[in-house]
């Protein structure tokens, strides 16, 4: 249902704009109907950029965002508006995406301002408690509370609230779990999979890796802008197969199973902009073959649904 | 016993009343022990941990005492204490990231805040150097602006600056959370080297992320409400927990390897307490799941078995 073709983003930086910087690079995947992919990454690997450009809310620099046949980049006005009713995101931190000087609800009457103009007051009211209940708050605690009167679980519950409200078919999950203490959190989690089921499509941007099992079927590991594997999460977290999924894999603090002695490679993490790999200065030398320093590789094939970006596996 | 503390019991004062933030709060902490302290936010770790070393108002020193090498730790005094800050105390508070001087090159900063502790910044840049390496640093970094420098590498440098006079006690408050996976990993890993080498002689790793400090830590305090839930050895807190809150935690906390379609996780039901008026009794009352009549009195924190200390009336029984 959503498919992205080759999509890049270069955010100009410096004084005048004179430099550029490729936050996303050749990004290619789609998710369909009622999937949770997991879009992993470190920080500055590009995950929210891609959040933002599905959204429409940063320019697409080069290549397209297809949703249901739309293209999502030419959209403007009227049109922009329908796609919204049909695709909304929810954010990192849920403090800050409230006024603090108007109650928390105000958030609903915007949508109601801007999709449903026309609808009764006791309608309304209805379609609040019936989407507050599906994300499992009870509408007579939270409705006409302030933001700081709710907290972290609540304020997120009830953007994702807001979001039901206009039968999205596609959500934007950008860290929505991170802020949240681990007891709120799997509550937030297994709501995002209840959704699921009833053929939400999700596309859940995180940095934490077991987070992303438990919910995805399907992962795609960013470095630097570039996907370096992509495919079912099964295969991924099992049998990883790029040096950078791997360490990073290893470093993922687990409570079955202790660190192992994998040395981390901190230098070279802020490489120039090269011609090569884009993991060739913290690939370990000992992988590294000649071609690599000389062009990025391109996704391969080397089983079924499982795509990996590096010169050391061929198609299968 | 490297850290001793006896019924610290530490509040906020606020207009409304008194929020009792830390509430009797016994424990120790041996030579070279790294002790985890972990809880939900607003659970009071971060009180803890500030407490022993820089207890500032709105913070009112209640009761209790911390004795650090058999010595008593003036903690209400923010002048007395200000002879152990730093030399035998010494935090790496939260938002390490943000605490170096922005308008100070690095070097500067450290040789400043030698000065006021009478301490050589020429006799020191030795060790100093030694230990920038050690955590893979480049001597250079000495003559940037913070600004420079990226987050695992602000939060290295902290590590360095504040255990450089070899303290008895490190603070480490939420020094991983804001870093990738794998800077997260080399930082944690630093943290144990120091104490092998002897730079520091035990550590409070105070963190929300139990999953760290069973990498790290050779014992985990859980906190909740502004108590002490439990105290037992990493391995005894993560595969057999007494308390029924940490069970209850470890339980709900997602693992590679667990996908909702095999196991669906379960959150712990309610919301922690408000500290202004906490409940009577035990403060995990109202959300635990095998609470009875006696919970209405309140559960001392008791030594059920070796080195394991529970606060829960149910474990007494079943030890008894």
């Amino acid at each position: 249902m959503l498919k992205l073709d080759k999509l890049t983003k270069t955010y100009k930086t410096g004084t005048f704009g004179g430099k550029l910087l490729p936050a996303v690079v050749d990004v290619s995947f789609n998710v369909k109907k009622g999937e949770v992919v997991s879009l992993i990454g470190e920080s500055g690997s590009g995950k929210s950029t891609i959040g933002k450009m599905i959204l429409h809310l940063i320019s697409i620099t080069s290549g397209k965002i297809d949703f249901n046949g739309i293209d999502v980049s030419t959209l403007k006005g009227k049109n922009l508006k329908n796609y919204y009713r049909d695709v909304q995101g929810v954010f990192q931190d849920p403090f800050s995406s409230y006024n603090p000087i108007f109650k928390a609800d105000r958030i609903f009457n915007i949508i109601r301002q801007e999709f449903f103009p026309k609808i009764e007051d006791h309608k309304w009211k209805d379609k609040i408690n019936k989407s507050l209940r599906d994300v499992g708050l009870n509408p007579d605690q939270v409705l006409n509370k302030f933001p700081h009167q709710l907290s972290g679980g609540q304020l997120q519950r009830f953007l994702i609230a807001r979001a039901l409200l206009l039968d999205i078919q596609f959500l934007v999950a950008d860290e929505i779990i991170s802020m949240l203490d681990a007891s709120t959190r799997v509550d937030v989690l297994n709501l995002l999979v209840d959704l699921k089921s009833r053929g939400l499509s999700i596309l859940f941007i995180t940095h934490d890796l077991s987070l992303g099992y438990y919910i995805s079927e399907r992962a795609i590991i960013l470095y630097r802008g570039f996907i370096v594997e992509m495919g079912s999460t099964d295969k991924i977290y099992y049998s990883p197969l790029h040096p950078y999924t791997k360490m990073l894999m290893a470093s993922v603090p687990r409570l079955d199973k202790k660190w192992e002695e994998v040395k981390i490679e901190l230098k070279g993490k802020k490489a120039e902009v090269s011609t090569g790999c884009v993991y060739y200065e913290r690939c370990k030398a000992a992988d590294r073959k000649k071609s690599c320093s000389q062009k990025m590789p391109g996704l391969v094939e080397v089983e079924s649904d499982h795509f990996v970006a590096c010169d050391c596996f061929k198609k299968k | 016993m490297s850290l001793q503390i006896n019924n610290l019991r530490v509040y906020y004062q606020t207009l409304r009343g008194d929020v009792k933030a830390l509430d009797d709060a016994t424990f120790d902490i041996r030579d070279g022990e790294i002790m985890g302290l972990a809880g939900e936010s607003g659970c009071g770790k971060t009180t803890l941990g500030n407490s022993i070393i820089y207890l500032s108002p709105p913070m009112k020193f209640i009761e209790g005492s911390v004795e650090l090498d058999n010595e008593k730790l003036p903690i209400w005094d923010m002048k007395k204490m200000d002879k152990y800050r730093f030399k035998k105390v010494s935090i790496i508070p939260q938002y390490a990231m943000n605490a170096m001087n922005p308008t100070r090159k690095i070097g500067k900063m450290i040789s400043e805040l030698l000065d006021s502790k009478k301490v050589s910044y020429r006799k020191t840049k030795q060790e100093l150097e030694r230990r920038l390496d050690l955590v893979e640093l480049t001597h250079n970094i000495l003559n940037m602006y913070p600004i420079e420098l990226s987050g695992g590498m602000k939060q290295r440098m902290v590590l360095v600056l504040s255990t450089l006079l070899n303290p008895s006690l490190l603070i480490a408050d939420e020094i991983t959370s804001a870093l990738d996976v794998s800077t997260q990993k080399a930082v944690a890993d630093m943290l144990v080297e120091f104490r092998n080498r002897e730079y520091v002689k035990s550590m409070i790793v105070i963190t929300h992320d139990i999953s760290i400090l069973y990498q790290i830590a050779d014992s985990i305090l859980v906190m909740y409400a502004g108590k002490l839930a439990e105290k037992a050895s990493t391995r005894v807190i993560i595969h057999s927990p007494r308390h029924p809150y940490t069970k209850l935690l470890i339980s709900s906390l997602p693992k590679v390897g667990v996908k909702y379609s095999e196991k669906k996780l379960i959150g712990i039901p309610g919301n922690t307490p408000m500290l202004l008026k906490p409940p009577i009794g035990c403060r995990f009352r109202d959300r635990c799941p095998v609470a009875f009549d006696k919970c209405i009195e309140e559960p001392p924190f008791i030594e059920i078995e070796k080195d394991h200390f529970v606060a829960c009336w149910k474990e007494y029984r079943k030890n008894a």
